[in-house]
C-alpha cells in the first residue's frame, strides 16, 4: 500500500501540531503508528464492506427485475423496480401462517425459558441455600455431555409431544448458559444486605425475589427476552424433527422448504414450455430474495435497539 | 484458586455451633427455611431431568437393540455391536474425517479472526466508528442459520448468481459452488466467519475495556508503538478469556455448525458434507436406525469431552485460566 496516496497521511503532522486532537501523552506521532492505523482502518472498512454488500445485494435484487439479475446487470443499485417478489410472498399462504406459528412459539417459548431461568438461576444464587453446589454441579455437566439427538427425540415422542407446540417450547427451553449469566448477574448485583435487611422486615424469599430481586434486574430480564426471542425467531431444527403437520412449520422452516429445497410449487407455474419454466425460475429466485429481506428485517431493525443490552449480556459473561 | 474461604466464611453460624450433633437438625431447619427457593428452582430442575437427564439414560440404548415396546431399559443387550457396526462401515473414515476437517478448519479461521477484529476495533480513536464497525460487524448474527444458507443458494447459484456473475464478468467460467464436493468445506468456514466473528468479538471487546488505561498510558510515555503495546498489555491482558474461550471452542468442536452443514447438504456434495451429527440424523431419524445412531452419537459426545479433557489439563499445566 502506498501511505502517499492516503489522505490521512497527508494531514497528520497537523495532528502533532494541534493538541486538542491527540491524547497528551503521547509524546511524538511515530510512523508505524501510523502505519498501523492505516492498515487498521483499512482492515476494518474491508470487513465491513464484505459483510455489508451480499446484504446489500440481496436488498437491490429483491426489488429489481429478476431478469436483469439474472444478466448480471445489477452490482450497485436496483434496476427496472418491480415488487412482484414481495407480492408473491404476501399472496403465499405457507408464508403467513409459517409467520403465525413462529409468533406463537417465539412469544410461548421466551415466557416459559425465562421465567423457568430466572427462578432458577436466582435461587442457585442465593449462597445460603444448602445443596447449591450439588444442585449446580447437576446443570454444569450437561454442558459437556448430553443424550444426544436420538435418545432426546425419543423420549420427547415418549411423552406424546409429538406435533405438538410443546415439542418447539420445551426440549430446548433452559440454555445452561444463560442460567450460569442471570446466576451471576444476580449475585453481582443483589447485595446480599438489602436481603438481610429485608428478611428483618419479615419478607419470605418469594416477596424479596418478585418484589425487590426482579424490579432491580430489568437490564437482566430485557437480555434474557431478547436472547430467547431471537433464537426462536430463527430456529428450525426442533421443529424439523419434531414437528410433520406442515400447518404446524414456523417460518424458518417454511423459508428452508423454498430456499433451500426450492419447493416452488406454489410461487410459480412448473409446467408449460421450457421459455415459461425459465421465467418462473427468475420469478422464483426473485421472490427468494424478497424472502431473506422480509424475514430478516423485523431482527435487523431492532438490532440497534437490542445491541446495548447484548454488549452488557457479553461482558456479564466475560465476568464469569 | 481459594474457593474454600469464602464458602465458610458465608456461613458463621455453622462455625459458632458448639455441638457437633446439633448440626444435622440445624442444616434440615436450614434446608426447611429454603424451602420457597427450591419451589423457585424446581421448574429448571424438572427441566434438566426430563429433557438432559432422560435422555442421558436412554444412551444405553446404544448398547441394545432398541424397540419402543421395551423401551430404554429393557431392550436387549448387545455390547459393542454397534459401535463395531459404524467403525467397519465405509462411512466411518469419510464422516469422522469430514467433520474433523472442518472443525478444525473452522477453528484455525473462525477462533482467531474476532480477536484481530476486536484488537483493531479497541485501536480505534474515534468512538462512534468504533461504535458503527461494532454493530454492522455483528449484525449478521441475528441472521437465522436457514436464510444464511438461503442467501449462500441464491449467491452461489450457477445460472444468475453474484458470485457467478462476476466470474463471467471476468472472463471465468461459473461454478456450481453448492452442488460440489470440493466447495463445501471453503464455503462452510468462510460463511461461518462472516456470520460469526463479529458477534464472538464482543467478548474480546469486553475484556479488552477491562484492561487498566493506565497500563497503557505508563507505556506511551516508555515510548511504546501501538503494536508493541498490542503484544504486551492487550494480547496479555485478555489471554485468561481467550484461553477459557478456546477450551470451550474445542469442547464443542465436533458439535458446532452441524445445523448449517445439515441445510447445505445437495446429493452432490455429501461426500465431503456428511458429518457425523448430521449422518446421525439421516441414519437415526430418517432411517429409523435408532440404536445404531445413538451409538455413533454416543461416540461423538465421548470424543467431544476426551477433547475438553486433555485441552483443559494442557491449560492447566501450562498455568493458565481453566474451566475448573
Amino acid at each position: 500500500m502506498s501511505l502517499t496516496t492516503n489522505p490521512r497521511t497527508t494531514d497528520s503532522p497537523k495532528q502533532t501540531v494541534s493538541p486538542t486532537r491527540r491524547p497528551p501523552l503521547t509524546l511524538r506521532d511515530r510512523y508505524g503508528d501510523r502505519v498501523f492505523n492505516i492498515a487498521a482502518i483499512t482492515i476494518l472498512l474491508l470487513s465491513i464492506l464484505a459483510v455489508v454488500y451480499p446484504l446489500y445485494f440481496i436488498v437491490i435484487a429483491s426489488v429489481s427485475d429478476p431478469n436483469a439479475v439474472y444478466e448480471g446487470k445489477v452490482w450497485l443499485f436496483p434496476s427496472g423496480i418491480t415488487t412482484e417478489g414481495y407480492e408473491r410472498i404476501f399472496a403465499d399462504s405457507r408464508i403467513w401462517n409459517g409467520l403465525g406459528n413462529t409468533v406463537i412459539y417465539t412469544v410461548l417459548g421466551t415466557a416459559v425459558s425465562v421465567t423457568t431461568i430466572l427462578f432458577g438461576a436466582y435461587a442457585l444464587s442465593r449462597k445460603d441455600m444448602p445443596g447449591r453446589k450439588i444442585l449446580m454441579l447437576l446443570f454444569v455437566i450437561t454442558m459437556f455431555f448430553d443424550g444426544g439427538l436420538i435418545t432426546k427425540y425419543l423420549v420427547v415422542r415418549d411423552l406424546g409431544m409429538l406435533d405438538t407446540v410443546w415439542a418447539v417450547v420445551l426440549p430446548g427451553a433452559v440454555g445452561v448458559w444463560n442460567l450460569i449469566i442471570a446466576r451471576s448477574f444476580f449475585e453481582h448485583t443483589i447485595p446480599n444486605e438489602l436481603r438481610e435487611a429485608a428478611q428483618m422486615d419479615g419478607a419470605t424469599d418469594f416477596k424479596f425475589f418478585f418484589q425487590m430481586v426482579l424490579p432491580l434486574s430489568k437490564p437482566l430480564i430485557m437480555l434474557m427476552i431478547m436472547v430467547h426471542v431471537v433464537a426462536h425467531w430463527n430456529s428450525f431444527f426442533d421443529a424439523l424433527i419434531f414437528l410433520n403437520d406442515d400447518s404446524k412449520y414456523p417460518l424458518q422452516l417454511v423459508l428452508r422448504n423454498i430456499l433451500i429445497q426450492s419447493d416452488v410449487s406454489s410461487t410459480g407455474t412448473t409446467g408449460g414450455d421450457i421459455e415459461s419454466y425459465a421465467a418462473a425460475q427468475r420469478i422464483a429466485e426473485l421472490t427468494k430474495y424478497a424472502m431473506i429481506v422480509v424475514s430478516s428485517l423485523p431482527l435487523m431493525i431492532a438490532l440497534p435497539f437490542m445491541q446495548k443490552h447484548f454488549t452488557k449480556g457479553a461482558m456479564i459473561g466475560a465476568v464469569k | 484458586m481459594s474457593r474454600t474461604i469464602p464458602a465458610r466464611r458465608a456461613r458463621p453460624d455453622a462455625a459458632l455451633l458448639p455441638h457437633r450433633k446439633n448440626s444435622l437438625s440445624l442444616r434440615l431447619r436450614r434446608i426447611s427455611r429454603a424451602w420457597q427457593l427450591y419451589v423457585l428452582l424446581a421448574p429448571a430442575v424438572v427441566y434438566i431431568l426430563v429433557f438432559k437427564y432422560w435422555p442421558m439414560y436412554g444412551v444405553q440404548i446404544a448398547f441394545k437393540n432398541y424397540n419402543p415396546a421395551d423401551g430404554f431399559t429393557d431392550s436387549p443387550w448387545v455390547g459393542l455391536t454397534h459401535f463395531i457396526r459404524f467403525v467397519n462401515s465405509y462411512q466411518f473414515g469419510q464422516v469422522v474425517g469430514n467433520t474433523l476437517w472442518i472443525a478444525v478448519l473452522g477453528l484455525l479461521l473462525a477462533f482467531p479472526i474476532p480477536i484481530i477484529l476486536a484488537l483493531l476495533v479497541n485501536q480505534l480513536q474515534s468512538e462512534r466508528f468504533k461504535k458503527f464497525t461494532q454493530t454492522v460487524l455483528y449484525s449478521p448474527a441475528f441472521i437465522s442459520t436457514v436464510v444464511v444458507v438461503g442467501i449462500m443458494f441464491v449467491i452461489l447459484s450457477p445460472r444468475s448468481g453474484l458470485v457467478n456473475n462476476a466470474i463471467q464478468l471476468a472472463g471465468g467460467e461459473p461454478i456450481f459452488f453448492m452442488g460440489s464436493a470440493e466447495w463445501f468445506r471453503p464455503i462452510y468456514v468462510v460463511s461461518d466467519v462472516w456470520q460469526n466473528a463479529g458477534f464472538s468479538m464482543i467478548v474480546y471487546l469486553a475484556a479488552l475495556a477491562a484492561i487498566d488505561p493506565a497500563l497503557h498510558d505508563a507505556a506511551k510515555v516508555d515510548g511504546a508503538s501501538k503494536l508493541q503495546r498490542i503484544r504486551h498489555i492487550d494480547l496479555p491482558g485478555i489471554m485468561p478469556v481467550v484461553t477459557i474461550l478456546f477450551i470451550l471452542a474445542i469442547g464443542n468442536l465436533l458439535n458446532v455448525g452441524f445445523e448449517k452443514a445439515l441445510l447445505m447438504q445437495t446429493p452432490l456434495n455429501l461426500s465431503t458434507s456428511e458429518i457425523i451429527q448430521t449422518y446421525v440424523y439421516h441414519a437415526g431419524l430418517q432411517q429409523a436406525q435408532f440404536s445404531y445412531s445413538a451409538a455413533i452419537g454416543l461416540f461423538n459426545s465421548v470424543l467431544n469431552l476426551a477433547l475438553l479433557l486433555v485441552f483443559n489439563t494442557i491449560a492447566r499445566r501450562a498455568n493458565q485460566a481453566t474451566l475448573w
